[in-house]
């Protein structure tokens, strides 16, 4: 137990090793910093993909580590998009209105300033007034604040509902996936406040950085979306790492016993999920200005399926497996869908990509699910020279407690 | 003048042949002849009195010769300026004979009559007296719609009288209505009203609503103090019945107070007055407050000129709301008729309440119904099986497919439901069959894997739907017999498609209970359920079991999908919404039984049809609350509304 944290997971240092490495390679390349070969709508995606790899990290932890499969983590990125959106879009319409009523000839009084940046926000819904919710939307540091607390609180909330009631299993991913529809259901109404199915927009402009081109604030996006996936990394992997670390997966792998063992389990899984939760938010506030618009649909329970799909076909329990999940598919499912890929003749019909791309998809991951539960991160245990396990003690005297594969229940009869 | 006439028509109506007596020698051309010039070429003033000599004439042919005149069918002879009805023929035109009715032989000199719009709008009010007798019943009809259109005073008499020789019960009965309603509303004394308004009180239609509604018909006022001589309905408080803007905005209507200078208004004046960067002495830097606005304002009217409103500061709109009263008044004078009518309207109300609550109650049986078709198949895999189908949605669509691609084959709608039911189940039976045997198989010992490949399997065949059929809705056209609905009351009423998905969910709901409890494969579904090794023992192959159960599952998809493709449209995405309520259903019923899945359908259809009551223009809100709730009530029934005991609850 005297070895250090980063000597114990080699794989930390790696990773960003990697990373580091693939920042520098774009800013070289990028067009504001570099020799502009990639494209700033390019660097845009990057960012928001390294974003996808960051919530994919969190579902990792909470799916891969702790064995909750989640079906509600993105509606935890959407409301830390929602928050920021909501100063992003005040600030910016704030400064609109305020230019425009300076030209009239007398000076505009706070209320009018007010109603007519509500006008010019609500008016989509055919509201002109400000809903609650938008209270504290002239402040930055409260609606970050908001980014934390707000999913946060939800997840606690939430979490200690559920887990104290001892919903596991499929019932916790139903319940979750309720969640999730309840609040995009709830966004989709035009009378919740947050502009209904409009959603918001207009997220690619910074207020007060009007004069900076985008390629600019897109390579400024790309360096904190790769800050945070490198700080979330190294907090989630010191999370799984260690004593807490074996007790979470000792969670996953069999509940009643770590509870029989002493272990609160119920705090432990509230602390991954609001833990997790929190994370999701930060990534989709990193996410949406770079997108530019966030709406309900990006809430609906399939975006949470679908990063259970990344996470899975990346490699659970192994945090650099979900963000190779989350960078391969979500990039490879641009290409396809948008029109990279050619299309196949096949004489009587022409597989366009574009609409066959969820059918492979689809298939391609029941056979992952089948064939290579390890998912791509299984590939490197092919390369990984095998080491002794620097554990000591851990099979207990019971065969139950045998696992000769790391999350591999032991078959304990054999069926016919 | 015109009741005069109307009166007179009545008469005509019941004593025709008495008149027809009295007329002596008088024939319809006789009388047509008096007034030959207005006949030939009728204006709206001058049409009246034609009218009224001619109903009073009570001659027998007149409301035909009516019903022609507004239709141009009479025509006048050039030559003697007789009136005959017409029709071409050749060159010139057959005659018919006005009075008699026989033919008067050919013409070629004749003139078309052709009376106005507004003209023939006097002519039909008319003929509506008459129209109330008509043997034919579609005209009967169509005068009551006429007089439901414009009632009037006049009308009460012809229409009571029409009410007694009425052979045909629907409308005799509506006549009824109809006079209880004209009553109401313009009977001559109060004791008259009052009855008819207090016989209303036993109706609900909308109509009788209305007619009460008129007869409460008041106006907002506003005045210094109440009035005696008024019938007033209520007293208002501004602040809480109406906000103090409405109430003063009334006092500026009522010429009671100076109407108060708009910020628009203001901002305006200020504008146009600016002098070297101040206005009204106040520097223009001031005026971003309301308060140096005011300031500015203030003193300007008292330099400018201009006919611009006061400044009304809050406390002199206090004070002039403190100085007046405002209230509604009735536009009917006489309190007892209101009062009548408010106890006859509430009664009515509260009778239309209670109706809408059983056709809520209605609705929300219909909904739990094709939530429990929806669910029913998932109960078997999910419930019995411990196995969770993501793509039991996309079992759903693929049996609504099936029920379209049936439709284009065979295009009689009954034969090809007929066809299609079954087809649907054998379709989703095999599907489900070749997934359990493919890839649920693999997973038994990994639940959560098994909801994801079966999520990816789900994906796939949704878009595979939308390669094949497109993004666009597909109809499936119910047959005939399913049109339509079944009206109880104007308030209560179901659709008939929705009636046929109700009755084949309780048979469904037989079908299983007597599948799992009665037959040989029941007893091997629930015994493989209970403890797989035990049963294998016993010599049950738990492989065909599983197997069978879930093609079982999904073919009663299939068979849900037709069901609820009939009366929504089919898309590649209705899996998708109903599987997330499916999943609910199954979870919030209690797992593993059939019972459980029928309650918690029933409380998930009527809880989301009793969020809806409440803010019934909301469906999206009311799922979301549903859902919240759902949360909430498996906090406190983890294991469902059915929840089973003892061993075969396993942990």
């Amino acid at each position: 137990m005297t070895q250090g944290f980063l000597s114990k997971n080699p794989s930390v240092l790696w990773f960003l090793a990697i990373l580091g490495l693939f920042t520098v390679v774009v800013t070289v390349l990028a067009e504001a910093t570099g020799i502009g070969l990639l494209s700033t709508s390019f660097i845009k995606t990057l960012g928001k993909t390294l974003c996808l790899c960051l919530i994919a990290v969190a579902m990792d932890v909470v799916w891969g580590y702790c064995g909750i499969l989640s079906l509600g983590h993105f509606a935890f990125f959407g409301i830390g998009g929602y928050a920021i959106g909501m100063w992003l879009m005040y600030a910016r319409t704030e400064i609109i209105v305020t230019e425009s009523l300076a030209a009239a000839a007398i000076p505009p009084t706070p209320s009018e300033i007010e109603n007519a940046i509500g006008t010019q926000i609500f008016g989509v819904v055919g509201s002109s007034d400000f809903p609650a919710l938008w209270a504290f939307s002239d402040s930055l540091f409260l609606q970050l604040l908001m980014v934390v607390l707000v999913p946060g609180l939800l997840a606690l909330v939430f979490g200690w509902l559920a887990f104290r009631s001892r919903v596991t299993g499929v019932y916790l991913s139903i319940l979750t996936q309720a969640m999730t529809l309840a609040l995009s259901l709830y966004l989709f109404q035009n009378d919740s406040g947050l502009r209904g199915n409009n959603g918001l927009s207009g997220l690619q402009n910074l207020p007060g950085l009007e004069d900076t081109p985008q390629s600019v604030v897109s390579i400024g996006f790309f360096w904190a979306s790769a800050l945070a996936l490198a700080m979330g990394y190294v907090l989630f992997a010191w999370v799984v790492s260690g004593k807490m670390g074996s007790v979470i997966r000792g969670i996953r792998d069999n509940e009643s016993r770590v509870r029989f063992l002493g272990y609160h389990v119920e705090s432990y899984k509230l602390f991954v999920f609001t833990l997790t939760a929190i994370v999701s938010g930060i990534a989709g506030a990193l996410y949406y200005p770079q997108a530019g618009i966030i709406n309900p649909a990006e809430i609906a329970p399939i975006a949470s399926i679908y990063l259970a799909v990344w996470v899975a076909i990346g490699g659970r329990g192994r945090l650099y497996g979900a963000v190779i999940g989350a960078a391969f598919v979500s990039l490879l499912s641009s290409w396809f869908t948008g029109g990279g890929a050619p299309s196949i003749p096949l004489g009587f019909y022409t597989i366009n990509w574009t609409d066959w791309w969820l059918v492979l998809l689809g298939l391609s991951f029941v056979l992952v699910t089948l064939f290579a539960p390890k998912g791509i991160g299984g590939l490197f245990d092919y390369i990984t020279i095998n080491r002794a396990p620097q554990r000591v003690g851990d099979f207990g005297p019971d065969k139950g407690a045998l696992r000769r594969e790391e999350g591999q229940q032991e078959p304990e009869e054999r069926r016919p | 003048m015109l009741r005069a006439l109307l009166f007179a028509l009545a008469l005509c109506i019941c004593l025709p042949s008495a008149r027809a007596q009295q007329s002596g020698g008088e024939t319809l051309q006789s009388v047509l002849q008096r007034h030959a010039e207005e006949v030939a070429d009728p204006g709206r003033r001058s049409v009246g009195t034609v009218i009224e000599d001619l109903v009073a004439s009570g001659l027998p042919g007149v409301s035909e010769f009516l019903e022609r005149w507004q239709n141009k069918g009479v025509f006048v002879r050039e030559s003697d300026g007789l009136f005959f009805y017409a029709e071409p023929q050749g060159n010139g035109y057959a005659l018919t004979d006005i009075s008699t009715l026989e033919p008067a032989g050919t013409a070629s000199d004749m003139t078309e009559i052709r009376p106005n719009g507004g003209v023939r709008r006097v002519i039909g009010a008319a003929l509506v007296q008459f129209q109330l007798s008509d043997p034919d019943r579609a005209r009967r009809v169509a005068a009551l719609d006429a007089i439901e259109r414009s009632p009037d005073a006049d009308q009460i008499d012809p229409l009571t009288q029409s009410i007694e020789n009425e052979p045909d019960p629907a409308i005799k009965r509506r006549k009824e209505r109809l006079a209880g309603n004209l009553a109401a509303r313009f009977a001559d004394t109060t004791e008259e009203r009052v009855a008819a308004i207090e016989r209303l009180s036993s109706e609900l239609d909308v109509q009788t609503r209305s007619v009460l509604n008129l007869v409460l018909a008041s106006t907002a006022r506003a005045a210094p103090s109440l009035p005696e001589d008024a019938n007033i309905a209520r007293v208002l408080t501004p602040g809480t019945d109406i906000t103090e803007a409405e109430a003063y905005a009334r006092l500026v209507a009522a010429d009671l107070a100076p109407p108060a200078a708009s910020p628009d208004q203001i901002k305006a004046l200020l504008t146009s007055n600016i002098v070297d960067g101040r206005v009204g002495g106040v520097p223009v830097g001031q005026l971003n407050t309301d308060d140096g606005r005011a300031r500015a304002y203030a003193a300007l009217i008292d330099d400018v000129d201009t006919d611009v409103p006061a400044l009304v500061t809050n406390e002199t709109r206090a004070a002039a709301l403190s100085n007046h009263v405002f209230f509604e008044e009735y536009a009917e004078p006489d309190p007892a008729i209101t009062d009548a009518a408010r106890a006859a309207l509430d009664e009515v109300e509260a009778r239309v309440a209670r109706n809408q609550m059983l056709d809520i109650s209605l609705d929300a049986l219909s909904l739990a119904s094709i939530y429990f078709l929806a669910a029913i198949g998932l109960a078997v895999t999910f419930g019995v099986m411990g196995v969770i189908n993501m793509a039991h949605g996309e079992f759903i669509m693929m049996g609504a497919y099936t029920g379209y691609v049936v439709q284009q084959i065979i295009p009689d709608y009954t034969a090809s439901l007929l066809v299609a039911l079954p087809l649907a189940f054998a379709v989703t039976f095999a599907a489900g069959v070749a997934m359990e045997r493919l890839v649920i198989r693999h997973l038994y010992h990994r639940p959560l894997e098994t909801l994801l490949a079966t999520f990816g399997i789900s994906i796939a065949l949704q878009q595979l739907a939308k390669n094949i059929f497109g993004t666009q809705a597909r109809p499936l056209t119910s047959p005939g017999w399913l049109d339509g609905a079944w009206v109880i009351n104007d308030v209560v009423q179901i659709a008939n498609i929705r009636i046929a998905i109700f009755v084949l969910a309780l048979l469904f709901l037989g079908l299983i209970l007597f599948i799992l409890n009665k037959t040989r494969l029941g007893l091997e579904v629930r015994a493989v359920t209970q403890n797989p090794g035990m049963a294998a023992s016993m010599g049950i192959n738990p492989g065909r079991i599983n197997m069978l159960t879930f093609g079982m599952g999904s073919g009663i998809a299939g068979i849900a999908g037709v069901a609820i493709g009939l009366y929504a449209k089919v898309t590649s995405e209705m899996g998708a919404d109903y599987i997330v309520q499916s999943f609910m259903t199954v979870v919030v019923g209690g797992v593993g039984n059939v019972w459980g899945t029928l309650a918690g359908a029933t409380l998930i259809g009527g809880l989301q049809k009793g969020i809806e009551w409440f803010n019934p223009s909301n469906t999206l809100a009311a799922q979301t609350y549903m859902i919240l709730f759902i949360i909430l009530f498996i906090q406190f029934r983890p294991k469902g509304i059915v929840a089973l005991k003892g061993r075969a609850a396993g942990d």
